[in-house]
């Protein structure tokens, strides 16, 4: 696949593994296990893009929300922002961007440190970006507009457990937006808040992308959630992915078995709804010793013997849809 | 400077903290009565507890019992008993006081730096930590005060060098767990500074056990102090309630029923020691709400 | 209604003693769980249903107490003072968070054994046979019996937390959030586990969750609760597919739906009251698009329409409001 001209950020075998405690037999025999939490991901995001990142928990979705913001060096592999690799970057690169790369959290009551101010969380960027006081009030009041707080002088002296979960969400919203920043990586920004409150909270965060141009990667483990915010969406097993392509696509005729399985397994608000068995066997396996070949094989109702052996490549099956299967389920 | 805003809520925990448990309001009073009584010292007691006193008839004051001129009576040598009692109080608040703060500082130090960088440098503290744990209390305070001379300070060393690893292990646990914390993160990539986010966002949520551990270490150093002053390995130019116990053992004070020697010292450790373990329940209640009520 | 209720909870009041005052967490919520049915117990955090559930199985928290209104368990009325032998023989539990019901020290099987024996009286052989029984059950390995509880998955927790509840062979199973904080292809397991049982055993079910997804898949009933009262409630089918009171109406625009064509997702504004202070009238009139003025003072006392109860003064225009909620703008605020 041609990388678009214009990615912004762009991976190239990224691999993550975590080492683990060696068992005894383990240190004797000289080996190192290692939860391999990612192997092998390439792939762009195009400036302006929203992005999803779909998968169960230990598919590696965080992880690579990590290290897409240099809060960990991958085990193999490049990622490169705006054309210069992350790895390299120390010092004043570093801190330009750590300007312009931010993060939203899922846990809105334990992003903000408890015993700062909402004033003094929002500004606190600004602060390290060595940005002159004189200007903190106004950037953060303009950070507040953005998330739709009115009435400022209510919030600003407050702290975090004075505020409900919407709220708190905004202000850590409005955290990661006072740099203007131009790449905003949220991980499971709605999962801890109430449902009358999510949407809210995700028609604000796509206004904003919209507004400042911004590029975004969701990290989310819900389908259903991701179709209201992203165009493209990328799914994730085991730490490799399986499948990419654009999220309405993949919601309505997806081509990965692991992809189907997903999808059937979201309960629809309608009590006429399949309830046939989902097309998946088991559950997920160990990281620290994946299947040979293709890592969904142990529970694809489909695998051969090819796929033990080989591991199926991401292929292109439509206008900007690959898939990493032997098969070619239309 | 930053840090030193942050300490805000943190200290009127510590201030409000005694309001509210009153057996740390106790220890807290025992520590204000005692330091009143150190720092006037010269005040209620104006004679040197080291003088040897001498009757209006010439004689040696010795083995005076408690009366209107001697409060405590006066011990073999002649000497007062009721100011040694008074000016041994300054003794054990400097060696007590001197020691929390060392032993809260570097603790908390060690505890904060080892947390948060992990690695090689953990392994390394932690290890120094382990050996220091690992040695006999008592024997290595003699031994290091029979090398280094037997003052004040020497003995707050050498209480120093035993206890800060029980607190920088504590605060070490404490700081793996604050590090891992979204909000923590969030610094980071905000692009705050290891030690901004060290300071800022780390050190006052362990700063109340710093306290515990200053507190228990006032308890510890004045037991030590007392222990090793009755062994006979003090500072023998200062008067502390140890020496008065030693004094008062080898001049057997117990055999002559000079309770009034040996009873005032003895009680005025314990409830030292005892205020000390009050203050820092208290904050453990406060820092480990978990306990509350139990 | 043909089939009878083996659970029926009239006018339920339970409040909670706060610094700031009474907090009336359930006030006056009334519904009943039919034999043999799954009933979906929703709404947004704080509305009530995870208290019910307690007051139903009197474990409330130490500073909640019943100020009125009846349960009544199989024709008999219970309250926190005669519940407990009914517990695990008749009402068993299944929380959210099956690692905290489970005890890290002991074994998964040691634990079931222990139910078994000590509240069911069997004999300790016969209680492991039988727990190897449960496990094969709920879809669990016997061999597992012996894995301590950290040695799990969060979905295989959750199995043997069912597996433990239904030791006792109750009759009613009362679940809250069982699947919230699973992956979706293990909570849909989960789910059809549980639904296999309801049917296999004849099980009575409550299932207290915020996800109306998981109650159209799994329930027969549902029941809306909206600041400690019950809003609508009815047949599942019915309920979401017409809905009458304008809260569900929200809720239902603010789900994510991963089939429905729709691009946007509408939030309901504002936030539930303060259930400490006194409320009249309606208590969703001041996120209502649709509240007239009426509506803030005087609550009205719900309507039952063929099995499908409501709570909004405006009932009788309920197709045309329910029509002019599929419209964005009308959750608009102004």
């Amino acid at each position: 696949m041609a990388a678009p001209v214009n990615a912004l950020v762009e991976l190239r075998g990224v691999a993550k593994h975590f080492p683990v405690a060696r068992s005894l037999g383990e240190v004797v025999r000289g080996q190192h296990p290692a939860v391999r939490a990612l192997d092998g991901v390439s792939f762009d995001i195009g400036a302006g893009d929203a992005l999803a990142i779909v998968g169960e928990s230990g598919c590696g979705k965080t992880t690579l929300g990590r290290l897409l913001l240099k809060l960990v060096e991958p085990t193999a592999g490049t990622i490169a922002f705006d054309g210069a690799a992350l790895a390299g970057l120390s010092g004043e690169a570093l801190k330009a961007f750590r300007r312009q790369a931010q993060l939203v959290f899922q846990n809105p009551f334990d992003a903000l440190n408890p015993r700062f101010t909402i004033y003094r969380a929002v500004a606190e960027p600004l602060l390290n970006a060595g940005i002159d006081k004189s200007e903190h009030a106004d950037r953060v009041a303009e950070a507040f507009r953005r998330v739709h707080l009115p009435d400022l002088e209510r919030y600003l002296d407050r702290y975090p457990h004075q505020l409900s979960g919407g709220q708190l969400q905004r202000v850590v919203l409005a955290r990661a937006l006072v740099l203007t920043p131009r790449f905003l990586v949220a991980d499971e920004p709605v999962s801890m808040l109430d449902v009358s409150v999510r949407a809210g909270i995700l028609s604000l965060m796509r206004e904003i992308r919209e507004e400042m141009g911004l590029t975004a990667v969701y990290i989310s483990h819900d389908l259903a959630l991701v179709r209201y915010l992203c165009e493209r969406t990328v799914v994730m097993y085991l730490g490799t992915i399986v499948e990419d392509g654009p999220t309405l696509e993949i919601v309505r005729r997806p081509r990965h078995p692991y992809t189907r399985a997903l999808v059937a397994a979201v309960p629809v608000p309608d009590a006429d709804q399949s309830r046939a068995p989902l097309p998946i066997i088991g559950s997920v396996p160990d990281a620290r010793d994946p299947p040979s070949g293709c890592r969904f094989r142990d529970r694809c109702p489909h695998a051969f013997a090819r796929c033990a052996t080989e591991t199926p490549p991401l292929r292109a099956v439509g206008e900007g849809h690959t898939v990493a299967c032997h098969l070619d389920l239309a | 400077m930053a840090a030193a805003a942050d300490l805000g809520p943190a200290v009127r925990r510590l201030v409000t903290m005694p309001l509210r448990d009153p057996f740390a309001f106790a220890g807290i009073t025992i520590y204000v009565v005692f330091a009143l009584v150190a720092v006037f010292a010269d005040q209620l007691a104006p004679l040197d507890p080291l003088e040897i006193l001498f009757t209006k008839a010439g004689k040696l004051a010795a083995n005076v019992p408690p009366g209107p001129e001697f409060l405590l009576g006066t011990t073999n040598l002649g000497r007062d008993i009721y100011g040694e009692l008074i000016h041994g109080t300054r003794s054990a608040l400097a060696v007590g006081l001197s020691a929390a703060v060392v032993v809260a500082t570097v603790g908390t130090v060690v505890g904060l730096v080892a947390g948060y960088f992990g690695g090689t440098i953990d392994s390394v503290l932690m290890r120094i930590a382990d050996m220091a744990l690992s040695l006999p209390f008592l024997p290595f305070v003699i031994v290091l005060t029979g090398f280094l001379g037997a003052s004040t300070s020497n003995i707050v060393f050498a209480v120093a060098l035993l206890l800060w690893p029980n607190s920088a292990r504590v605060i070490r646990s404490q700081v793996l767990t604050l590090r891992e914390r979204a909000y923590v993160e969030a610094a980071r990539v905000t692009g705050a500074s290891h030690w901004r986010i060290l300071f800022v966002h780390i050190a006052p949520n362990i700063l109340p056990l710093s306290f515990v551990y200053a507190a228990i270490a006032i308890g510890w150093a004045i037991v030590t102090e007392a222990s090793v002053s009755f062994l006979g390995f003090g500072d023998s130019t200062s008067v502390s309630w140890g020496y008065m116990l030693q004094d008062a053992f080898s001049s057997q004070a117990l055999s002559r029923k000079q309770y009034a020697w040996f009873v005032p010292p003895g009680v005025c450790i314990i409830l030292v020691v005892v205020a000390g373990f009050f203050i820092s329940r208290g904050y453990e209640e406060v820092f480990m709400p978990r306990l509350r009520g139990r | 209604m043909s089939v009878p209720a083996i659970l029926e909870v009239d006018n339920l009041q339970i409040h909670y003693r706060t610094r700031e005052g009474v907090a009336r967490a359930v006030d006056g919520a009334s519904f009943s769980v039919p034999e043999g049915k799954i009933v979906g117990l929703v709404g947004e955090s704080g509305c009530g249903k995870t208290t019910a559930v307690r007051a139903i199985m009197g474990v409330l928290a130490e500073n909640g107490s019943r100020a009125g209104g009846r349960v009544v368990f199989q024709g008999k009325p219970i309250d926190a003072g005669n519940t407990r032998p009914l517990l695990w023989r008749e009402i068993a539990y299944v929380p959210q968070s099956a690692m905290s019901s489970l005890d890290p020290v002991y074994t998964v099987g040691e634990q079931i054994v222990e139910v078994l024996t000590k509240r069911g009286g069997a004999a300790r052989s016969a209680a492991r046979a039988r727990s190897a029984e449960l496990f094969d059950l709920v879809g669990l390995s016997e061999r597992r019996l012996a894995d301590y509880p950290h040695q799990f998955s969060g979905g295989m927790r959750q199995r043997a937390a069912i597996a433990m509840a239904l030791a006792l062979e109750p009759s009613l199973l009362l679940a809250d959030e069982p699947v919230t904080a699973l992956d979706v292809i293990v909570q849909r397991q989960i789910l059809d586990t549980l639904r296999e049982l309801q049917q296999r055993l004849r099980l009575s079910m409550v299932m207290v969750t915020h996800d109306i997804s998981v109650v159209a898949y799994l329930c027969d009933e549902i029941v809306v609760m909206y600041a400690g009262q019950v809003v609508e409630s009815g047949p599942v089918r019915e309920v979401l597919a017409r809905p009458r009171h304008p809260y569900t109406m929200g809720l239902r625009n603010a789900f994510p739906d991963l089939v429905s064509d729709a691009m946007e997702l509408v939030p309901i504004d504002g936030s539930p009251p303060d259930l400490r202070e006194t409320l009249t009238g309606c208590r969703f009139a001041p996120r209502c698009p649709f509240v007239e003025t009426a509506c803030l003072s005087h609550a009205l006392a719900p309507v039952t329409t063929g099995g499908h109860l409501s709570a909004c003064r405006r009932d009788g225009e309920a197709d045309a409001l329910r029509a002019a909620a599929l419209r964005p703008s009308t959750w608009l605020r102004p």
